[in-house]
């Protein structure tokens, strides 16, 4: 290879190399600030590497699933309350005023937005489903034994009434 | 193998080699993104839990995926072009970017239209769709780039110094919904293990990548062309094709 090109493939990998560096480092410093949301065990006991906890009035994005068997609707407004777990066992009520997505459901993974309360319950203002990787159809996933009926609510109030 | 190669850096070479393969490229592209297509939208079976919406994933997915490919073949065709000084690369580069930033902004439009109905937002600032919309900047720097200079030597340079950086995005798009709690679900095509979409959805899904890919391919090849011609206008063989096909 001749010395001008070796000298230009040089400063290219160096080019290279310098920006990945400079990439790593400022992605490792904003690491915990890149996260969508707080899981529920990290507002019970703090965030596990710096142990920042949110405090009450902080507008905060909540990511886990819903408790099955946790939701509460107000029979006479949108009103419902339900809770958020996660697999290290933290749990954090939610309430929230408005229409939830199609993909809500017990059991199904959400991010809730909105502001922490002295009582330790989110205010959420907005309510967004997350889906997971696995996608099947009906039969696979009655076979496996998920449910995927959305629930029906007015039935269920009516049970416990 | 480089003088194997050599003989196609020369660009009516070049011209004539993508000539040839063109038709290749067209008729399978249209051929898989057919059968795709048609297979994930009409015959796959509905999702368990998202119906019909999911099906969005058949363009959606082929098109995300590809404009990561595309932004790699981009920024090694640069790089080839920065280090060897071979014009073509930089041509080569040059025709993929504005292909690019379509497919990424297809990918980011389907992904908002699905994300409204199942999430429930049209977008969210998390991780992946950040680092997503990032890659259409670096595709449109790249384009400006490349359009605001003369002097074509030079501008092929600053738009391939800004790709070559920009590839730092691509494993972060890639990894975002792994390192970092996001809104977007992980990967559901995994190359090591058993992907996690039912093989009957799979199919159509692969095939339609393999289109996209394809139909790149042939676009590229049509810019590339047109590329080659405007860059040589003066030179004999130009002429002389221009002359054949009797164009003034």
């Amino acid at each position: 290879m001749n010395p001008r090109r070796k000298k230009r493939l040089t400063l290219a990998v160096a080019l290279i190399g310098g920006v990945a560096a400079i990439a790593s480092l400022l992605l490792y410093a904003l690491n915990s600030n890149l996260n969508l949301f707080y899981t529920p065990s990290e507002i019970v006991n703090g965030k596990t590497d710096t142990g920042v906890k949110p405090e009450a009035g902080q507008r905060i994005r909540v990511g886990g699933m819903v408790t099955v068997g946790s939701m509460v609707r107000d029979p006479n407004s949108l009103h419902v309350q339900f809770a958020v777990h996660d697999s290290l066992g933290g749990e954090i009520l939610v309430t929230y005023d408005d229409l939830l997505p199609d993909l809500f459901r017990e059991g199904q993974g959400i991010v809730a937005q909105g502001v922490l309360g002295e009582d330790g319950k989110l205010a959420a203002t907005e309510v967004l489903a997350k889906h997971d990787e696995n996608y099947m159809p009906p039969e696979v996933a009655e076979a496996m034994g998920q449910k995927h009926e959305k629930l029906d609510y007015s039935q269920q109030k009516s049970a416990t009434q | 193998m480089w003088k194997w190669l050599h003989p196609y850096a020369d660009p009516e070479r070049a011209y004539k080699l993508s000539g040839t393969l063109f038709p290749w490229f067209a008729i399978l592209a249209c051929l898989f993104i057919t059968v795709g297509t048609v297979w994930g939208l009409l015959f796959a079976p509905t999702d368990y839990q998202q119906g019909d919406s999911y099906r969005i994933i058949f363009i959606h997915v082929p098109a995300a995926s590809m404009s990561m490919a595309a932004y790699m073949g981009m920024a090694t065709a640069a790089f080839i072009g920065l280090v060897w000084q071979v014009k073509l690369a930089d041509w080569a580069a040059a025709s993929i970017a504005p292909i690019g930033a379509v497919i990424t902004f297809i990918a980011l439009f389907t992904g908002a239209t699905w994300g409204k109905p199942m999430w429930g937002t049209w977008w969210v600032w998390d991780a992946r769709l950040t680092s997503e919309l990032v890659l259409l900047f670096l595709y449109l720097g790249v384009i400006s780039l490349y359009a605001s200079f003369e002097d074509k030597v030079l501008a092929a340079r600053a738009a391939g110094i800004l790709a070559i950086v920009g590839v730092i995005n691509i494993p972060i798009i890639k990894y975002s919904v792994e390192w970092w709690s996001s809104l977007h679900q992980p990967s559901t095509i995994r190359i090591t293990e058993k992907s996690t979409m039912s093989s009957e959805m799979l199919y159509p899904l692969l095939i339609n990548i393999l289109g996209f890919g394809l139909m790149i391919g042939a676009i590229t090849i049509v810019r590339f062309r047109a590329e080659i011609l405007a860059r040589n206008g003066m030179r004999p063989w130009v002429r002389e094709l221009a002359k054949a096909e009797e164009v003034k």
